[in-house]
């Protein structure tokens, strides 16, 4: 197994710690005077998304953990299971609701997302940062209306709702950015 | 800010000089790390050098290939205070290996001067007139290294042993490196310095903290009394470390011994050994004048005047842009 040492410290960095895989978050290096050199981390467990403090000193290392990252598109729900194919190897992976956590708002079958694999197992899910969804339903704006200040809650194919400009309609193809919720524009077909 | 801080020298009878930034010699320390780079056809280099000023380089270790970029510009400046320089200083580039933070560089500028027949308070009291005259923030407030640790972490550094410090640690949730040996009580108390003390010190006015532990007095003289402490201070500013200052060690036989203690403390942590004879012994042998000597971190000086929070900011370089 690979070992990063504190030289190779830096933010994005996945280890291995207490039998669990983390990614480091934050690392700033400090040194007093003329004492040691210390690297103050926060590192976030991938599984439970606890947050750890840890400060190490220069030379220490740090398992590195068996973390993979995947493109893959969703096929389909069963129930409280999103099954994934990965596009090379055509291999198929099951997240639990709970890993793909809000995620589910933007999944439309096919597309795109990626996948973090840990000892080859699925632990979570990105969707792409923007993705197109159908208006199912939202109530009728006003005609004319087309001032994007005021918002109303449509509903769209993923069964989740979000607030878009009062000018969109039922069957509107509408963007929205993954990693906020907020709309963008309208699309055409 | 570099015009205004020559003016500050210049205008103190202070002499600009400028030293080698690559060296046979570099300071022993045990977490500094000099990049080191070599040299071909050093023999005859060293003949032609010492022909050229007539004098037999008896101490010029001619076999020596390996050269140092230096990560202070302390031992010239000094064998030039020992051949008679008078007040000098210098505004130097230097290098540490694996310093990259949010204040750190590899590559940075250190303003450095030396004012022979200083003493602590004078050494202490121009490098809060330097500070004031180039950040505006108030005069320095003077504190002692113990005051600080009775004062943010509860206990006296000087008398409290490895349990206390840790107890300490522990107190105040910090998770210590599993690594840090129980031995290693300097370890202990920078641990405490990184995240009790310093983080407090210099909001109100900058702040000199002075009489270090013996134990981290690197190139100062240690004081006797109960305890010895380290004539040395630090000065800083909303909590960033901007410049250290020494009454300088003038005695060669503890140098040596200290260089060869800092050796085996080296080899301890995995690290290579340091060359333990340099030509600054020698221009001790030879008498050194009493001094004080500072260098302050020039890029840090500049982030702090500027407002910024990293000195990456205020280079147009920086590493990773280098």
């Amino acid at each position: 197994m690979a070992n990063y040492s504190t030289s190779d410290f830096r933010k994005g960095l996945k280890v291995q710690l207490d039998g669990d895989p983390y990614i480091m978050f934050e690392c700033n290096f400090v040194k007093p005077g003329k004492g040691q050199a210390l690297y103050k981390c926060k590192l976030r467990n991938l599984l439970r998304g606890t947050v750890l403090d840890r400060t190490y000193k220069s030379g220490d290392s740090l398992e590195a953990a068996e973390i993979e990252e995947i493109q893959a598109q969703f096929l389909y729900r069963q129930q409280n299971q999103f099954v994934f194919m990965e596009n090379e190897t055509y291999e198929q992976y099951e997240l639990s609701a709970e890993q793909v956590d809000d995620a589910w708002k933007y999944l439309r079958e096919g597309m795109s997302c990626d996948i973090v694999l840990y000892n080859n197992h699925p632990i979570s899910m990105t969707p792409p940062n923007h993705v197109v969804l159908r208006v199912e339903y939202c109530e009728p704006g006003a005609k004319g209306n087309t001032a994007t200040n005021v918002s109303k809650p449509c509903k769209v194919d993923t069964g989740a709702e979000f607030p878009c400009p009062a000018f969109v309609n039922i069957g509107d193809l509408v963007r929205i950015d993954t990693r906020t919720g907020a709309y963008i524009e309208r699309v055409k077909e | 800010m570099l015009r205004r801080l020559r003016e500050f020298f210049d205008s103190r009878g202070f002499l600009e000089v400028e030293t080698p930034i690559l060296s046979a010699d570099t300071v022993v320390d045990r977490h500094l790390d000099p990049f080191s780079t070599e040299i071909d056809g050093i023999g005859r280099l060293a003949a032609a050098g010492t022909a050229a000023c007539g004098c037999a380089g008896t101490d010029v270790p001619s076999a020596a290939k390996r050269l140092w970029l230096q990560t202070s510009p302390e031992f010239h400046m000094k064998r030039l205070l020992a051949a008679g320089a008078g007040a000098i200083y210098q505004v130097a580039r230097v290098f540490r290996r694996d310093e990259l933070g949010p204040l750190h560089n590899p590559e940075f500028t250190l303003v450095e001067w030396y004012q022979p027949g200083d003493g602590m308070d004078e050494g202490m009291q121009l490098t809060g007139e330097l500070c004031e005259a180039m950040l505006e923030r108030g005069p320095a407030e003077r504190m002692s290294y113990r005051e600080a640790f009775e004062r943010y972490v509860g206990l006296d550094p000087h008398t409290a042993d490895v349990a206390a410090l840790a107890a300490a640690v522990e107190k105040c949730g910090v998770q210590p490196p599993a690594t840090l040996a129980r031995e290693d009580r300097d370890g202990w108390l920078d641990l405490l310095m990184v995240e009790r003390v310093q983080p407090r010190l210099g909001f109100e006015r900058p702040v000199l903290l002075f009489d270090y532990p013996a134990s981290q007095a690197a190139l100062a003289r240690v004081r006797p009394g109960n305890p010895p402490v380290a004539e040395r201070f630090e000065l800083f500013v909303v909590g960033v470390e901007l410049a250290n200052g020494y009454h300088e060690l003038l005695d060669p036989d503890e140098l040596r011994m200290r260089n060869s203690r800092t050796n085996a403390q080296r080899i301890a942590d995995g690290k290579p050994s340091l060359p333990e004879e340099n030509r600054l012994l020698a221009a001790m042998r030879s008498g050194l004048p009493s001094s004080v000597g500072v260098a302050l971190g020039f890029d840090r000086l500049v982030m702090l005047a500027a407002g910024a929070k990293t000195i990456a900011e205020v280079m147009a370089f920086p590493f990773d842009l280098a």
